[in-house]
């Protein structure tokens, strides 16, 4: 059967090119990788490369001719024992069935790209929502369990402790995470308890270790990347998202990333602008990522613990001033937590106070002031960005009506835009004025003391936006 | 152009005499059995029958995207695959098919990912860069020049976390070599002794710029130096060459030196990608790689001058392969496109 020669498309793009030159003519012996003809596209000149041997039968297209369509038959091959009587037939039949099929070709795609999530009765359903990840309970914590007074420092080094006790796979790396005992004392005693093999010491090179940890979680490890702040993550960023958040969706499933990424982000206190900015929206905003930022200890304990051992890659961010503050913690055996629900820490029938991280700082004071003045807040702890709770924000909107979001971060793009557009996409009929947010300031960290203050949110703002949307201002 | 005179020397290159402990008795060229030679020969030519059968079916639109080609360094990865054991590593850059097809994996389903279709082996969501094995130990495919050298620098850690005596083959080409993560990660293998052969593949062209307009030091066996890293070029268009060097390397390796470099001096006949002119480098060059150096055709000569192998032998094996791409490239053609439900699977777990 001899072989058409087709029209080749030699750019993600081309659609169509002239065939400048004829490199073979008819008659011609032709090995495989021989090159037989020259297209000019609208970028360059390409040669034609044979792909299989034989005779050149016949020329269809000849030289010179101009636009013509990929896929279009311009010459015949005729393979050994082929004489040129077996043409006719080859150009005529085969030619004529392609034409058809490739200009049905455009509209086939259509039907295997309809999105998949169908709107069912009248109810919208967006086909650019987030997926859903089924998310379990909090813990029972039975009652009379012993709440030991315990800073976030000690709840993250506890967490890593209890889960490296638990998996040997599981390992800690970062710049002076072992000798140093952590840039700020996360990381003391783990070295001293397993060794050098499993607490290591990288030089600083977040670019070259981060992707070393992800080349070992793809290989059965699960590492726990320590960041000595999320500014120098932006170093590895490509590792993060390109080969840990990445893997398991080009893999077809076959494999992916369970890797932690952990450190302090956001502001410290007068650190500059280089090392002072909350990463969450960054992170959050990627498919194939967890994105945890918990405020008190227990969280930060419980949430910790079900990072190392969730099979994705979840970036853990943490707090510098949060570090050494106090709060109670369970005294359980396996304190674990799930990722991806929020917790409502404080009731209330006027207004929706959502935080996370930092924030909380500003958002449980002017809750508990807003008290005094009559105004019931219902504050309600994130803990995880990704997967974003909103359900439990939306109960809360339909009870209260207003919602105003609470951050460090700056105001483009981040979380709170995200949570208001979620909000008024699934609760518009329940809101009763608009959703505001307060954020840090849309300035680069500023370092004199006075400007840094300016530059952060307060809890006064956060009063001020509650009596703007109850309209008590 | 300098790069061309590749000295088939093997091991015993320049760049052996300077390296610390580099293969000082060790021959340069594998003495091959028939069965080596024929072996060689016959995984060779699926590379470059299946590269081909990919460029044709680009050309038809079945492929599309980025589609980069491995004929002309085929020597290299098959060389390397023969010196292999079980539960040793391979991690590559976006030019992985010649890899993918030399460490086993199904010639159908790399040529279904390729056209986008779910017998893909990433069912068609990886696309030509983008494909696994953990079966095979395969761990991609990447898109970004010189993500998997950190990246394979992390299976020689878990090798070494695990003991369980495994090399990790880290392949990037002389584009690669000047990114900033690849010396990160040269420094972190040294100071831990990880056991990783970063694989070099100098074919001469970082996409259109040439090694010697991009590099300030040409001998790229040597980029290890300042971290005590040794290192040597070898012949990569001489599929004996690549295997007495990989043997060396991966004994190095596994005796706990830690890292060891091959460059391995080899040629792309086509283009970066498929939509590359290629206007950068004379026909001349190209054409006298081919006829001189092809590293099909000289294992082929060895069959026929030891008279291991008849003409119509080695044509029966031609046959075979090209019925193998042939087949792949029917079942890429036939198999169908995902489920639009799979637009939302895999992405986490």
């Amino acid at each position: 059967m001899p072989i058409e020669i087709l029209m080749p498309a030699l750019s993600p793009t081309m659609e169509e090119g002239n065939l400048s030159k004829w490199v073979k003519k008819e008659g011609d012996t032709v090995s495989a990788g021989d090159v037989i003809a020259e297209i000019e596209t609208d970028k360059a000149t390409m040669e034609v490369e044979a792909v299989d041997e034989g005779v050149l039968g016949k020329i269809l297209i000849e030289e010179g001719a101009e636009g013509v369509k990929v896929n279009t038959p311009i010459a015949v091959l005729l393979e050994e024992g082929e004489d040129a009587s077996a043409i006719n037939t080859a150009a005529a039949a085969p030619a004529a069935e392609a034409a058809p099929a490739a200009e049905a070709a455009p509209a086939s795609p259509a039907v295997v790209t309809s999105p998949a999530p169908a709107a069912t009765g009248d109810e919208y359903v967006s086909p650019c929502a987030p997926i859903k990840v089924e998310v379990g309970q909090d813990p029972e914590i039975p009652a009379g369990t012993e709440m030991r007074s315990t800073t976030v420092r000690e709840a993250l080094r506890d967490a890593m402790a209890e889960e490296m006790r638990r998996n040997e796979n599981v390992f800690l790396m970062g710049e002076e995470v072992g000798e140093y005992q952590g840039a700020y004392k996360i990381s003391q005693g783990l070295l001293d308890e397993f060794g050098e093999k499993r607490v290591i010491d990288t030089p600083i090179t977040e670019h070259g270790f981060t992707g070393l940890a992800v080349g070992a979680a793809m290989s059965g490890l699960n590492p726990i990347v320590e960041f000595m702040t999320f500014n120098f993550a932006m170093q590895a960023i490509d590792q993060i998202i390109n080969s840990a958040a990445k893997t398991l969706y080009m893999s077809g499933g076959q494999m992916g990333a369970p890797i932690v990424f952990r450190g302090p982000n956001g502001a410290a206190a007068r650190v500059g602008a280089q090392h002072s900015q909350d990463y969450a929206a960054w992170y959050a905003s990627i498919p194939g990522m967890k994105v945890i930022q918990p405020y008190t200890a227990a969280d930060a304990k419980g949430l910790l613990k079900a990072a190392i051992r969730d099979p994705n890659p979840v970036v853990f961010l943490e707090n510098e001033i949060l570090y050494g503050q106090h709060f109670d913690v369970p005294v359980m055996d396996d304190y674990v937590l799930p990722i991806g629900r929020a917790k409502v820490v404080r009731e209330g029938t006027d207004v929706t106070l959502v935080s996370w991280g930092i924030g909380m700082t500003y958002a449980l004071p002017a809750a508990e002031e807003l008290a005094k003045q009559g105004v019931s807040a219902e504050v309600i702890d994130l803990r995880s960005i990704r997967p974003l709770d909103i359900d439990t924000i939306l109960a809360s909107v339909r009870k209260t009506g207003r919602l105003v979001t609470v951050e460090e971060a700056f105001p483009i793009a981040s979380v709170s835009s995200e949570i208001a557009f979620q909000t008024q996409e699934q609760a518009f009929d329940f809101l009763d004025a608009p959703v505001l947010r307060v954020t840090g300031k849309d300035v680069p960290m500023p370092y004199a003391a006075n400007l840094e203050k300016l530059a952060l949110p307060t809890a006064k703002e956060v009063i001020d936006a509650v009596k703007a949307v109850t309209y008590t201002a | 152009m300098a790069g061309t005179e590749t000295k088939s020397t093997g091991g015993r290159s320049r760049g052996a005499s300077k390296a610390r402990g580099a293969m000082k008795n060790t021959p340069a060229i594998a003495e091959f059995s028939k069965e080596e030679e024929l072996k060689a020969y016959r995984e060779m030519l699926l590379i470059r029958r299946f590269e081909e059968k990919a460029g044709q079916l680009y050309g038809m639109g079945v492929i599309g995207g980025f589609c980069h080609l491995y004929i002309g360094q085929e020597a290299v990865v098959v060389g390397m695959e023969m010196s292999k054991v079980q539960g040793d590593q391979m991690i590559t850059s976006y030019r992985d098919h010649g890899h993918m097809l030399a460490c086993g994996m199904d010639p159908n389903g790399v040529m279904a990912e390729l056209a986008g279709r779910q017998g893909g082996l990433s069912k068609g969501k990886g696309g030509s860069m983008h494909m696994f094995s953990k079966e095979k130990e395969f761990y991609g495919g990447h898109g970004i020049v010189g993500a998997q050298v950190p990246l394979g620098t992390g299976l020689a850690f878990t090798n070494k976390y695990k003991e369980n005596g495994n090399v990790a083959l880290t392949f990037f080409g002389d584009g690669a070599v000047n990114q900033g993560q690849v010396y990160e990660a040269f420094n972190m293998a040294k100071l831990w002794n990880l056991p990783v052969i970063y694989v070099i593949e100098n074919n001469k062209y970082g996409m259109g710029t040439s090694v010697e307009r991009a590099s300030s030091t040409t001998d790229l066996s040597q980029r290890g130096q300042s971290f005590g890293i040794p290192g040597v070029q070898v012949d990569g268009m001489d599929v004996r060459a690549v295997k007495a060097a990989t043997d060396y390397a991966m004994e190095w390796c596994r005796e706990g030196n830690g890292p060891y470099i091959l460059e391995m001096i080899t040629y792309r006949y086509r283009g970066h990608s498929m939509s590359d002119p290629a206007k950068y480098r004379s026909k001349d060059e190209v054409q006298k790689m081919k006829s001189e150096h092809d590293p099909i055709e000289q294992v082929r000569a060895r069959l026929l001058e030891k008279k291991w192998a008849s003409e119509d032998e080695l044509k029966a094996i031609d046959k075979e392969v090209r019925g193998i791409a042939s087949a792949a490239a029917d079942f890429a053609q036939s198999d169908s496109e995902p489920d639009a439900s799979e637009l939302y699977t895999d992405i986490i777990l």
